[in-house]
């Protein structure tokens, strides 16, 4: 690396695994008495397992208490799995309510100063320093996102853009006069400025980006690939969701082998999505979280729906912390199509081997004389145009032949004119399920 | 001799073949000749019209996807017979027609036949060698 590793908090983030162990025990056991003490639903858990706090002799001991779900924070709404009474909670934050009500999330002051150190941590591993201004393309408001990055970054002593989300015009002006160097928004967001970008013939080079932050939604190895080479950045992923606190449960180091998980705060298990069994290191299979000092809000068993893999092997950079895989999408997002499991992100892949491809592309599952079928919509551009339709024609059979080899179901692909999927500044809509409906 | 074409991408839905002519219409572009090709989803219209720089201009600025390809016009007496000649003579010299439409001018005298080759400069040789009156450019788009 020609860039010098700088560690944020090096005594947490390279503590031995044995001491790491140790104090996530130890914090295991506080959070299991905060819980047992203050939250009706914890209490109802424990009754319900005939385990007590004071079982837990190990970690493995955790296995003997249920999951947390979305359905139980539904239940609680709002407030029903605060620890702590409001007095002590300064920051209300909720997730977006795809169906039904939104979920709602509460921190302390000692919470915000954890969730800080945390996306400073993650911030500083992708190299962002006290010189860098940055871009919070995030939407400011009850979405975690933006709100994290913001303390992430005043901590480690960067000039913040408060941008916020959309009016992209706005962005660019913004991010040549006044210089900004770190990008923070989402990945098809960043395409988004990319296109614009190249539309307005700007020279990325121009520009004084050098790194960007990406997260809120999950995004394949060839989107990072193209976002590095159309931002000419250094592109990075971080996670969260605020269930269990926001942006800063992980990010990636400048090796970007995957993102390290703050495991001193957070204590994670993969499980298997189908029986709940608890999978050997190394599995694929679903996150599921344990709060390990969170106050306000903790988090017992909480299963994030988000599909990877750990690695806790120590990273080059010095780290180590847990690194978590770049998520594979997540279990509402899997579809199964004709029985056969489908990742929106191995479709993305898929298109972004084409040549000339870009990535607007939404799918669309339905359902007719019962039998599934899925439908790749995919924007034309003038590189994947041809005048004669054989060629077109032709086009459209290599793609549908890839999908069908890479997914293993068939997959029709129809061109759609540029701009006819509908865009969101933030998070893109990728499926629309019609078989629900 | 070659004739600038510009073909447009467009989805089977009502009222898109509108707008295109209309975004033409509003700038004043007049369309010379015109061919749909399609399928079920997509189709690609093909034009040929007095500013074909404009008319891309334009179109790309109303986010059409389009792109510009040569094509040839040729005079065809309007009598039996008249285009088995020409696809006789490209037959022999082994040129590829990838599609063709048909126009009548103005007087009525002739067709125009508007061609699309796989090899367009070997094709205008031999209709050239073999005496068939390939249009000037200026002559379409000013029909």
């Amino acid at each position: 690396m020609d860039v010098p590793v700088k560690i944020w908090n090096r005594e947490a983030e390279c503590l031995p695994r044995e001491e790491l162990r140790q104090l996530q025990l130890k914090r295991l056991q506080q959070t299991l008495t905060l819980v047992a003490n203050n939250v009706p639903c914890y209490q109802a858990k424990f009754k319900e397992s005939g385990f007590q706090p004071g079982d837990l002799k190990t970690l493995k001991d955790l296995q003997h208490l249920p999951f947390t779900s979305k359905e139980d924070l539904r239940v609680n709404y709002p407030y029903g799995m605060f620890a702590v009474p409001m007095r002590e909670v300064v920051r209300i934050h909720s997730s977006s309510g795809t169906t039904g009500k939104p979920t709602v999330v509460g921190y302390t002051k000692a919470d915000i100063n954890t969730w800080t150190e945390l996306v400073a941590r993650f911030m500083t591993a992708a190299g962002v320093t006290p010189e860098d201004i940055v871009h919070i393309a995030f939407g400011y408001g009850l979405f975690t996102g933006a709100f994290g990055l913001h303390y992430g970054s005043e901590a480690i002593g960067a000039s913040v853009i408060p941008i916020s989300g959309g009016n992209t015009e706005k962005q660019l002006m913004i991010m040549q006069d006044y210089r900004s160097s770190a990008l923070v928004c989402t990945p098809s967001y960043g395409l988004t400025l990319a296109d614009r970008i190249e539309k307005q013939g700007i020279d990325p080079r121009s520009l004084a980006l050098r790194v960007g932050l990406f997260g809120a939604e999950p995004w394949s190895e060839q989107m990072r690939v193209e976002l590095e080479q159309r931002l000419g950045i250094l592109a990075t992923d971080n996670y969260g969701l605020s269930e269990i606190m926001g942006p800063g449960v992980a990010g990636e180091c400048l090796f970007k082998q995957g993102m390290h998980l703050a495991e001193d705060h957070f204590l994670a298990e993969i499980i298997d999505p189908d029986t709940g069994e608890v999978l050997p290191d190394g599995s694929v299979g679903e996150l599921v979280i344990t709060s390990l000092t969170k106050q306000a809000f903790p988090m017992i068993r909480y299963r994030t729906r988000d599909i990877t893999r750990l690695n806790y092997a120590v990273c080059e950079c010095g780290r180590t912390l847990a690194r978590m895989e770049k998520t594979r999408g997540r279990t509402d997002d899997m579809l199964i199509i004709k029985g056969v499991n489908v990742f929106p992100t191995q479709i993305e892949e898929v298109l972004f081997q084409i040549e000339g491809c870009e990535p607007h592309y939404q799918l669309i599952v339905d359902r007719a004389n019962n039998m599934d079928s899925l439908e790749v919509q995919v924007e034309v551009n003038e590189n994947i145009f041809f005048d004669e339709m054989k060629q077109q024609r032709q086009f459209v059979v290599q793609a549908e032949k890839r999908l069908a080899t890479v997914l293993g179901v068939s997959a029709k692909v129809k061109l759609v004119e540029p701009a006819s999927i509908t865009r969101h500044e933030g998070k893109a809509v990728r499926v629309i399920d019609r078989r629900q409906q | 001799m070659k004739v600038e074409q510009i073909s447009i991408f467009i989805e089977n839905k009502s009222g898109r073949l509108a707008e295109v002519t209309g975004v033409l219409g509003d700038n004043g572009i007049n369309i010379r000749a015109l061919s749909l090709a399609d399928t079920s989803d997509f189709g690609i219209l093909r034009l040929i019209v007095d500013d074909s720089e404009k008319a891309l201009k334009v179109l790309r600025e109303q986010q059409f996807t389009v792109s510009i390809t040569h094509v040839i016009g040729v005079a065809v007496p309007d009598s039996p017979g008249g285009l088995t000649t020409i696809l006789q003579i490209l037959d022999k010299s082994g040129v590829n027609v990838e599609y063709m439409y048909a126009f009548v001018e103005r007087s009525g005298d002739n067709a125009v036949i508007i061609f699309r080759f796989d090899d367009i400069d070997e094709a205008i040789t031999a209709l050239a060698n073999n005496g068939i009156n390939i249009l000037p450019s200026e002559r379409i788009t000013s029909i």
